[in-house]
């Protein structure tokens, strides 16, 4: 098991998980967002071969309205 | 009228950029900016709701890139590296799009812009290949500053973010307007169509507008004039007003051919 904070919130993963399961996972999966992970872009095409690591930081972001 | 606003090399033929903030839903969010004629549109990056209701609708869907131009901004980050990080993820979840909206503000309450870290956000994002339309405040020899940084565009606020009080300080944008290669346009404060009027006669290449039309009281009837207050404006300029006097002794009537002289 790992430890990470996705969008601020403490979560305990099981520790063989991609970016991608995760994102399948909280159903997320196939969804215009864009994720970073320890300040560093997580691109769209790297998302399979990415896997988290204990005390990874992970930020999941959309597009809202705004001005 | 050929007369169109050149950005980052790209032809746009509205003058009018909006937000996408405040609206009541998506819809109305929609309908405001097809009655305003805006081709670029501002959309915030916020953090997803992870584990509910994934199914709610997207932005993106009402909006989509094809038929807009989508202006990522950096609204809420008080810092160059909370900026830098916004636009990546931007950047990213727009499929490698570069133009985008750098606002870095310094106060909660006023949302007055931070200009030592507007202008070290603006270096940075250049420098990693962004076309930075940036939010500043109406400081000429900042406005040059970001310029010369290498910005697409410069945007001083007319009056504080959301506050609605129109052009404040006409003198200022002037000499802003005056000064720049690239394009100026009035980033904040516009209230009413006339607020967007005046901003167009004294020379701006554009005005982006959220909260003066999200908040009217009725916001599709507000985009439409909002799109005409840009549109006179711009021909006012274009046309070029007739001098100023205090009194003209001119009447517009024949000051012959009068009766019972």
């Amino acid at each position: 098991m790992i430890s990470v904070r996705i969008n601020g919130q403490p979560e305990t993963l099981a520790s063989t998980l991609s970016v991608a399961d995760l994102l399948q996972a909280k159903g997320l999966a196939g969804k215009r967002l864009a994720v970073e992970r320890n300040g560093q872009i997580v691109p769209r095409g790297a998302h399979a071969e990415t896997v988290l690591a204990d005390g990874d930081c992970l930020e999941i972001v959309v597009a809202v309205g705004g001005g | 009228m050929n007369d169109s606003l050149v950005i980052a090399g790209k032809t746009y033929g509205s003058r009018l950029l909006v937000g996408t903030g405040k609206y009541k839903d998506f819809d109305e969010t929609r309908a405001a900016i097809e009655a305003s004629g805006a081709e670029i549109v501002t959309v915030a990056i916020r953090r997803t709701n992870i584990g509910q209701n994934p199914d709610e609708p997207n932005l993106l869907d009402f909006l989509p890139p094809e038929r807009f131009t989508l202006l990522p901004n950096t609204a809420g980050c008080y810092t160059a590296d909370d900026a830098v990080r916004t636009l990546r993820l931007a950047r990213e979840l727009l499929d490698g799009h570069t133009l985008v909206k750098l606002e870095v503000l310094g106060d909660p309450d006023t949302l007055f812009p931070n200009m030592p870290e507007t202008l070290k956000a603006a270096e940075t994002l250049v420098k990693d290949g962004f076309d930075v339309m940036v939010y500043c405040s109406d400081d000429p020899i900042q406005a040059k500053m970001l310029e010369e940084i290498g910005c697409v565009a410069v945007m001083p606020l007319a009056s504080l973010i959301g506050s609605g009080m129109g052009i404040l300080n006409p003198w200022n944008l002037q000499l802003i307007i005056d000064q720049s290669a690239v394009p100026v346009l009035v980033d904040a404060g516009v209230g009413t169509a006339s607020d967007a009027a005046i901003a167009m006669e004294l020379g701006c290449d554009g005005v982006l507008m959220n909260t003066a039309i999200a908040k009217a009281q009725d916001p599709i009837l507000m985009a439409r004039a909002m799109r005409k207050g840009v549109e006179a404006g711009r021909e006012a300029f274009l046309a070029g007003r007739m001098p100023r006097k205090t009194y003209a002794a001119s009447p517009s009537s024949p000051t012959t051919g009068l009766i019972g002289r």
